[in-house]
């Protein structure tokens, strides 16, 4: 359940060992939640986020773990993860493989990789969590999206394209649970410094990890279904997103 | 009767529905009147006592009943299960012209049994702040209302109630079963589904009230002569003006009163001696903007208030007026916007008298507005375990969501509250954390065992109760 504050009493993350989502777990966990449990690919790291989350007063367990790659299982790690939890307030979608080498655009197999990880299981993935959410009468998620969704660049257009997917796929996941008490947010961050970013150029108008959190929880305390962060951003690509293509390639970005 | 209750619109189209499959009953997002944490049940409305047997023997994902949905917090909803909207069990008996005790349906309203008993010149033994409440609600809560000093709250003018439970149906009373019967005071309905009760009225002359009004500059002069009036007279409340500091903390208004005599009813009131309270209540356009509830406009409005109430001995006021103030406006709930509000109350005993001034002081220094503060005296509680009143004093503060230091200071509160051996009260929260739920109130393992007992298979429970882990044995 909720507090009154917005707070989850609980939260169940798939890809706990996204910088965001640990930032925005830590922030949670600040603000009163008590039960944590972590998916992911990598058991080490997750414990070590696990332990960081314990200190901070958190009842946390690090669970499953699951390859993102393999898309018919994600049912099942949500169905595993949710008999484990119980209910769960607030679930965390950060799973996501930032593909944007040349060479590896070129690589089929790579290909098929960014949109297994970036659409395919996290979509799947929600269409059983929002199962979950309906039967127990309530619950919210976050999906970490991307700005380069509402308007793919030729720079990463195989992330950016399957994260377009994402996005428009759980928006419109959300509009299909209207009424049940559940509910999805989109988190719509810039450039992140992070560990999946590590090593290319910032961008104008970069963030963090923690200034991400931040956004999403004071979004998830208005309730927004889309969250810029930063929020300027979302001015920014109004603009962006109509640009003409001609003009849009030519952008330095 | 128009029906009042916090149910947000109902959305029971699309997804909603698609999702509970063929099970009986429509999902229905649910809130408490202070409008935080709402979830979606199915929502069944029984319109015969053995109407429901079948849910409570049958329902894995849990079941709680529903009255008014007057409760502040999340006491009358559970996620994903059943909620028994008891509303439709609606009957009242012939009151008993000699003892005022009449038996009366667990949906019917406070509101209703006061119309109907008015007639005869019959008042509700204890009348909580409103009266669209249930009685089921007034049992499952057993409120309290102006005269706990001396009356004591709902359940002490309760004869017997019969109890629906998924272990069979209970008639049980102070005499019969009054383990159970205490439980149910007070139990948040987690002890059974109450179909009806048989209630004492109190005879009175007419529908006025003989107020004593006083104006206090100061929480010492407020306070004593709350404790004054606990001898002269049968009602008595103060309004506080939590927005005064410093020398004027805690400065308020003092209402003391008495059923009036028909003898002292005169002019064109006497025409209408037992006239009813208004049917039609005022609804609020839910337009108010977030900033207009701040400390500035909470402080002027609070100097208005103190400043349109002198002293003013002995002066007639209609039951409405005094009891139900807010009645006059049906969904007063919503000014406060999609955040809602939260409602404080808590009791201590005499001798922790000081955490009152002090819960003025930390939500002065929080920045945290407080729009509307009852403070009242309390006589000796029931026997209940979770039965809220304990002697002393309870101070009630309706508290906008928003400030951001207002998690952390009621829980500082709740700590303070907790170690001068009080409690919050349960029909009123939102927030509070197990162990200070723990603390406050010892005595949960007879009520858990209670719970065993009528309902070993756990089907009965709430939000409230999966939040503060109410019917879980925690020694296990």
């Amino acid at each position: 359940m909720n507090d009154p504050f917005g707070t989850p009493d609980s939260v169940l993350v798939l890809g706990g060992t996204s910088d965001i989502a640990r930032a925005l777990v830590r922030r949670l966990v600040a603000r009163g939640t008590k039960k944590v449990m972590l998916t992911g690919r990598d058991r080490a790291r997750l414990d070590v986020v696990a332990a960081e989350l314990r200190s901070d007063g958190a009842d946390a367990v690090t669970s499953l773990e699951f390859d993102a790659t393999d898309v018919a299982g994600a049912a099942s790690i949500v169905d595993s993860a949710f008999a484990e939890a119980g209910r769960v307030d607030l679930i965390i979608v950060a799973v996501g493989l930032l593909v944007d080498d040349a060479q590896e655009e070129r690589d089929p197999a790579k290909v098929a990789e960014s949109i297994a990880v970036n659409f395919a299981w996290p979509a799947v993935a929600l269409a059983r969590v929002a199962e979950h959410l309906r039967s127990q009468g309530g619950g919210h998620a976050v999906v970490l999206s991307t700005v380069a969704a509402v308007r793919v660049r030729r720079a990463n257009y195989v992330y950016g394209s399957a994260k377009a997917g994402l996005d428009e796929y759980a928006r419109n996941l959300h509009q299909a649970l209207a009424g049940s008490g559940a509910g999805i947010t989109v988190v719509r961050p810039g450039f992140v410094h992070s560990k999946m970013t590590v090593g290319r150029p910032p961008p104008p108008m970069s963030t963090t990890p923690d200034a991400v959190a931040e956004d999403v929880v004071r979004g998830l305390e208005r309730g927004a279904e889309v969250v810029w962060s930063p929020a300027r951003l979302r001015l920014i690509f109004a603009v962006l997103r109509l640009l003409p293509e001609v003009l849009w390639r030519r952008l330095p970005m | 009767m128009p029906e009042r209750v916090a149910v947000d619109p109902a959305p029971t189209t699309g997804a909603g529905r698609g999702s509970v499959g063929e099970r009986p009953g429509d999902a229905r997002l649910l809130a408490g009147w202070g409008r935080t944490s709402p979830t979606i049940a199915r929502v069944l409305e029984p319109d015969s006592a053995a109407a429901v047997d079948a849910p409570l023997s049958g329902e894995r994902r849990g079941c709680i009943a529903r009255g008014l949905g007057r409760s502040y917090g999340d006491a009358a909803q559970c996620a994903g299960g059943v909620v028994l909207d008891t509303r439709r069990l609606d009957a009242i008996g012939e009151i008993d012209a000699e003892t005022g005790v009449v038996d009366v349906g667990a949906g019917v309203s406070l509101d209703r049994l006061l119309r109907v008993g008015l007639r005869d010149g019959w008042f509700i033994p204890v009348s909580p702040g409103t009266r669209q409440v249930s009685i089921g609600g007034a049992i499952a809560a057993d409120v309290h209302g102006k005269n706990h000093h001396r009356d004591g709250s709902f359940c002490r003018h309760v004869s017997s109630i019969t109890l629906h439970t998924p272990g069979g149906v209970h008639e049980v009373g102070p005499e019969a079963d009054p383990e159970l019967f205490w439980a149910t005071a007070g139990g948040m309905g987690l002890t059974g589904v109450v179909t009806s009760a048989r209630v004492a009225m109190r005879r009175v002359e007419s529908a006025w009230m003989r107020v004593d009004t006083e104006q206090h500059g100061d929480i010492d002069s407020l306070m004593t002569a709350l404790e004054r009036v606990d001898a002269s007279h049968r009602y008595s409340v103060a309004w506080v003006d939590c927005s005064a500091s410093g020398r004027q903390l805690g400065r308020g208004i003092l209402d003391a009163a008495d059923h009036a005599a028909a003898s002292e009813v005169t002019g064109r009131r006497a025409a209408r001696l037992l006239r009813p309270p208004p049917e039609r209540a005022l609804s609020v356009p839910p337009i108010v903007p977030r900033w207009a509830i701040n400390p500035l406009t909470v402080a002027a409005f609070n100097e208005a208030w103190f400043r349109k109430s002198p002293s003013r001995p002995g002066h007639l006021r209609h039951l409405s007026g005094f009891f139900h103030p807010l009645d006059a406006l049906a969904n007063w709930n919503v000014v406060f916007g999609r955040r809602g509000f939260l409602q404080y109350q808590f009791a201590v005993d005499d001798a922790h008298r000081e955490l009152v001034p002090r819960t003025l002081e930390l939500l002065q220094r929080a920045r945290c507005p407080v729009t509307i503060s009852v403070l009242k005296r309390f006589g000796p509680g029931d026997p209940g375990p979770l039965s809220f009143p304990i002697p002393g004093w309870t101070l009630a503060l309706d508290l906008p969501v928003g400030p951001p230091a207002l998690r952390d200071t009621l829980r500082g509160l709740d700590e303070a509250v907790a170690s001068a051996g009080g409690r919050v009260y349960l029909a009123k929260d939102a927030r509070l954390g197990r162990d200070m739920f723990q603390a406050m109130y010892p005595r949960l393992s007879e009520f858990q065992a209670v719970c065993r007992r009528v309902d070993p298979e756990g089907v009965l429970t709430s939000d409230l109760a999966r939040r503060l882990g109410i019917c879980e044995d925690s020694s296990s």
